[in-house]
């Protein structure tokens, strides 16, 4: 059946029509991105524009404070992600190695948060955060994400299943709790803490509706609501200008998933084969 | 000095008694082998001693000091692992200076260290290369660099060579023996493998449902057995022990309290004619099986008295099946009914035993 050259091209045909799916709106961003107002109503739609008008970046990052938007984003993202591996590395160790009381109960607890949409918690987040005097604040933004039930089960998986005479071996060799979670479980865990890091950070980098929720001005608000408000511009929706505030948002995230991509294939070779 | 003393030690895992209060003094230097079956508690007594496991009660004594509350590390003892227990994201290099860096070992030293153990054990060309990149005789080797380099008091080897193919394994014992030998330190090597406790070990202790059965050197271990159960562990093959109902009409003038009489495949003649052999306990058999290994061979053979294995050192016999075998009396070993043996030839024999032959 595989032999089958018929197969072969219906496969690549099937591929094909995969990576259209997914890849024909990015491609339609980029292209809309350098068109003109005008070139982005005509029809059929132009797929290369005739001038590449790189200015409808510098309007789109000109048309609000975009630095600032930037910075914050970074910061709320970056800031997520160090509090999240804080928490979740010594959480999951416990949880994988551990039989303490009501572990099982506490774990059970963890996972159950999981279910739990944001939508349905962030009114109580919300008022504790304004009792703390936080709202319209990056540590609002950042101190609800502080760790991740996820991770945590994410990461006591790949825990569990690091052999225990590795552990008792670096006891023998004299080795703290804490130099066996940094020298040898972390490491061993490489590329699932990628995996998380990675998901972790687009999904902080992207949110829409929690920075809308907790931010009333620019000084605190992130990249995606400085986006949204692209839209607003003229009475109409100005959807090159929008594309490039979007490919700007976009960039980084690409570097960050080209980067871990190439970690990721590193960590598994060495960890992986026996 | 490190002698090692286990007092009254107990192990129980819930309602399980692993190990019995066990005595044991393993002496200074020594190389100890910890031999028996698998689930005889010859683990978790490596692992107590080594601080792995606590035991539920007794003590443990290393030297003058008593460990049984001293955690693993500061027991002063390596331990190597049956599979190794290699850190995989570090190198070779970093694996042997992990336990030097946890004590503090100032970085020249640890440098001199390395250089002086990876010299002995071989592996100077591999110290950057990732445990992943070796083979299992260089991944035992790294084991041993990492234990050696510490400078324990004792060593500890868990089944160090069940991972290896038989003839690496052959050649890890040869160089385990010249390793104690160069180091002198106490070794305490545990395995399931009788070959490996008799070619290795200066002391042997036998366990079974953890209790110990014999504790002996090896050459008295084989020819001296305290009972049925080392006499039946020790040996390739081991010892033929036969119920005492059906030699009756061989052995008449045995005790009462005679259950069991064993001898060795090695002490049988074995020949195709019959020979009229005085002092020989002569029985008509049947061969079953041949193994022949070049310089000796192995007969299964089935006789009145049961089925026993024949180890001899001449041409097999290939015409026919009809054999004859004769154990010298003096190699017969007489066990009672708890089946301890009994030494003394007043105690198991009430007249001298005439030649005898039975028909199969």
């Amino acid at each position: 059946m595989k032999k089958n050259p018929l197969w072969k091209v219906l496969n690549g045909i099937g591929l094909l029509i995969l990576i259209t799916i997914f890849a024909l709106p990015f491609v339609w961003m980029i292209s809309t991105s350098f068109k003109t107002l005008g070139e982005t109503m005509v029809f059929p739609p132009k797929w290369i524009p005739d001038t590449l008008l790189w200015e409808n970046f510098s309007k789109a990052w000109n048309s609000g404070p975009f630095l600032k938007y930037f910075f914050n984003s970074t910061i709320v993202a970056l800031g997520i992600l160090v509090l999240q591996f804080l928490t979740i590395i010594p959480a999951a160790y416990a949880f994988a190695r551990y039989k303490f009381k009501g572990s099982n109960f506490f774990f059970g607890v963890t996972m159950v948060t999981l279910m739990i949409p944001t939508q349905l918690i962030f009114l109580p987040v919300y008022l504790q955060m304004s009792a703390w005097g936080l709202l319209d604040s990056l540590w609002a933004l950042i101190l609800p994400f502080a760790s991740s039930a996820f991770g945590i089960f994410l990461l006591r998986q790949s825990f569990k299943q690091v052999p225990e005479e590795l552990l008792e071996a670096a006891r023998l060799d004299q080795a703290s709790e804490w130099q066996i979670i940094m020298r040898i479980m972390v490491p061993m865990a490489k590329p699932v803490l990628i995996t998380f890091a990675m998901f972790s950070f687009i999904a902080h980098w992207n949110d829409y509706f929690w920075p809308l929720v907790m931010t009333t001005t620019d000084a605190s608000r992130t990249l995606p609501l400085g986006i949204s408000k692209l839209r607003e511009v003229d009475g109409g929706v100005a959807w090159n200008i929008l594309m490039a505030g979007n490919l700007i948002l976009v960039v980084p995230i690409l570097f960050v998933f080209f980067f871990a991509q190439r970690q990721i294939i590193r960590a598994f070779v060495y960890t992986g084969v026996k | 000095m490190a002698e090692i003393r286990l007092e009254n030690v107990v192990k129980r895992f819930n309602e399980d008694e692993v190990v019995k209060n066990l005595n044991l003094t393993i002496a200074d230097g020594s190389f100890t082998v910890i031999v028996g079956p698998s689930g005889c508690g010859k683990s978790t007594t490596l692992r107590m001693i080594a601080g792995l496991e606590s035991p539920t009660s007794g003590d443990i004594w290393i030297g003058d000091q008593c460990v049984t509350n001293v955690e693993p590390g500061k027991r002063n003892i390596a331990m190597v692992f049956q599979n190794y227990a290699l850190y995989p994201t570090m190198t070779v290099r970093k694996n042997i200076e992990f336990g030097l860096v946890n004590k503090k070992v100032p970085k020249a030293e640890r440098e001199a260290l390395i250089q002086e153990i990876s010299d002995i054990v071989g592996l100077t060309e591999h110290l950057d290369k990732k445990p992943q990149q070796l083979s299992g005789g260089q991944r035992q080797r790294v084991a041993l660099a990492r234990a050696m380099v510490k400078k324990p008091k004792v060593f500890i080897l868990d089944e160090p060579l069940s991972n290896l193919d038989a003839k690496l394994r052959g050649q890890m014992r040869r160089e385990l023996i010249q390793l104690h030998k160069r180091l002198g330190t106490t070794f305490i090597y545990v395995t399931h493998d009788q070959v490996e406790a008799m070619s290795m070990g200066d002391q042997i202790i036998l366990l079974d449902q953890g209790v110990v059965q014999q504790v002996d050197s090896p050459m008295n271990m084989y020819h001296d057995p305290n009972n049925v159960f080392t006499a039946e562990f020790i040996g390739t093959p081991a010892m033929n022990i036969l119920e005492r109902e059906r030699l009756e009409i061989f052995l008449p003038s045995l005790m009462d309290r005679v259950r069991h009489v064993g001898f060795k495949p090695e002490h049988a003649h074995i020949s195709a004619e019959m020979e009229k052999m005085s002092d020989h306990l002569v029985m008509k058999s049947e061969i079953i099986t041949t193994e022949t290994l070049g310089a000796e061979t192995i007969y299964t053979v089935m006789n009145q008295a049961g089925t026993m294995n024949i180890k001899s050192f001449t041409e097999p016999i290939t015409d026919t099946q009809k054999v004859y075998i004769a154990i010298p009396f003096d190699q017969l070993y007489f066990f009672d009914e708890n089946e301890k043996r009994i030494r003394a030839t007043e105690d198991y024999m009430e007249a001298p035993m005439p030649a005898m032959v039975g028909g199969a």
